[in-house]
């Protein structure tokens, strides 16, 4: 890294250094990422079997909002440079020099070490360890280590964002079962699907700052085919919760009919099927879904245990 | 510093004092919130 670019002050030389906004340290948190992180926490934290005290789960939700926010301004702050280099993130507060790099290292430790300690001392120790677990997997492995190394950095990626709901079922139930663990490998799962679809129609300029990216590494045939393996993958995890018997057919049901349309739709991406109207018609439409893919499968999760909590559904798929 | 400058500093810092004062006033609630939750467990 360019050590110069650590001193740098916010503002060119011979001009007065003005304080940096708070609307840029707001930003370094990547909100709009964080919203996906809060609704899969609350949604791990709402279908834990157990109850947890109200303000116990805000605070465990927070936690993880802050951790998310903290370990994305160290993300910034390490990838100044390369984001200087690319149009999409040009503007982001480090490469417009609007704050000190120092400063975003800093909030980005203090948000993560802040949100660690207040889930250990409000919520559960075992839920804090993943959380530090979850940033330090982020921030050093994935942004530090193996993003600029491997075109497979996507999937390795996909691990942090499968944190949330894991972490969020914890600070419930307070121990580690398969259920967490299956809700980390769905969205493990689910993300190189839905990246590599948008890949695949909106041309970024990782290359010129050396990011391998799959599509432009392997070619996009390779990328089409890794998004029908990660689908077909995809399937079996989402439907194991209802197979091991830790939800009913309301979530099942939901599970097999998305997995069946998400394989459908991957298949005209995988044969590369073109529309006249819109080349990318079959990625778009794919990339799209995915998302409905989401927030339905965690909607029915929850949805299930609400019932089930009521007393009028019960059993999984072999109960 | 121009007084355009001097006025854009004291807006900036305002905000960011103003941003800090509530945060520290919501942890403050927070934490007193997640004492009595914790009692109560």
């Amino acid at each position: 890294m360019d050590a110069t670019a650590n001193t740098q002050a916010p503002v060119q030389e011979g001009k007065v250094a003005l304080p940096t906004e708070w609307r840029d340290f707001f930003a370094l948190t990547k909100p709009r990422v964080m919203t996906l992180v809060i609704f899969t926490g609350i949604c791990g934290l709402l279908a834990a079997p157990g109850t947890i005290h109200p303000v116990l789960g805000f605070t465990a939700i927070l936690c993880i909002a802050m951790g998310a926010g903290g370990s994305a301004a160290l993300n910034h702050w390490w990838e100044a440079d390369l984001d200087a280099g690319m149009k999409r993130t040009a503007n982001r507060p480090l490469p417009t020099g609007r704050m000190r790099r120092d400063d975003a290292r800093d909030f980005g430790v203090f948000l993560s070490a802040v949100s660690v300690f207040v889930m250990g001392v409000a919520v559960h120790w075992l839920a804090a360890i993943s959380l530090f677990a979850a940033i330090i997997y982020y921030a050093v492995i994935y942004t530090m280590w193996l993003k600029p190394r491997t075109p497979q950095n996507i999937v390795i990626g996909g691990g942090a964002g499968a944190f949330p709901p894991f972490i969020g079922w914890i600070a419930v139930t307070g121990e580690i079962t398969a259920m967490p663990i299956l809700l980390f490998a769905i969205i493990f799962m689910w993300t190189p699907p839905h990246f590599w679809a948008l890949a695949l129609f909106v041309k970024s300029d990782y290359a010129k700052v050396g990011i391998p990216m799959l599509p432009v590494v392997a070619g996009e045939r390779v990328t089409r085919q890794q998004i029908m393996i990660y689908t077909a993958l995809l399937a079996p995890v989402a439907i194991a919760p209802w197979a091991i018997g830790a939800t009913s057919w309301v979530y099942g049901s939901v599970a097999v009919v998305l997995s069946a349309l998400f394989l459908a739709l991957a298949v005209p991406v995988l044969r590369e099927q073109r529309a006249d109207s819109d080349p990318l018609k079959p990625e778009k439409t794919l990339f799209k879904f995915s998302i409905y893919y989401l927030f339905i499968l965690f909607g029915a999760l929850v949805v299930d245990r609400v019932l089930a909590n009521q007393g009028l559904i019960g059993g999984g798929l072999f109960a | 510093m121009t007084p355009e400058e001097e006025a854009e500093f004291k807006r900036r810092q305002k905000g960011r004092n103003m941003i800090v004062g509530l945060t520290l006033l919501f942890f403050a609630v927070l934490f007193y919130a997640i004492t009595i939750a914790r009692i109560g467990d």
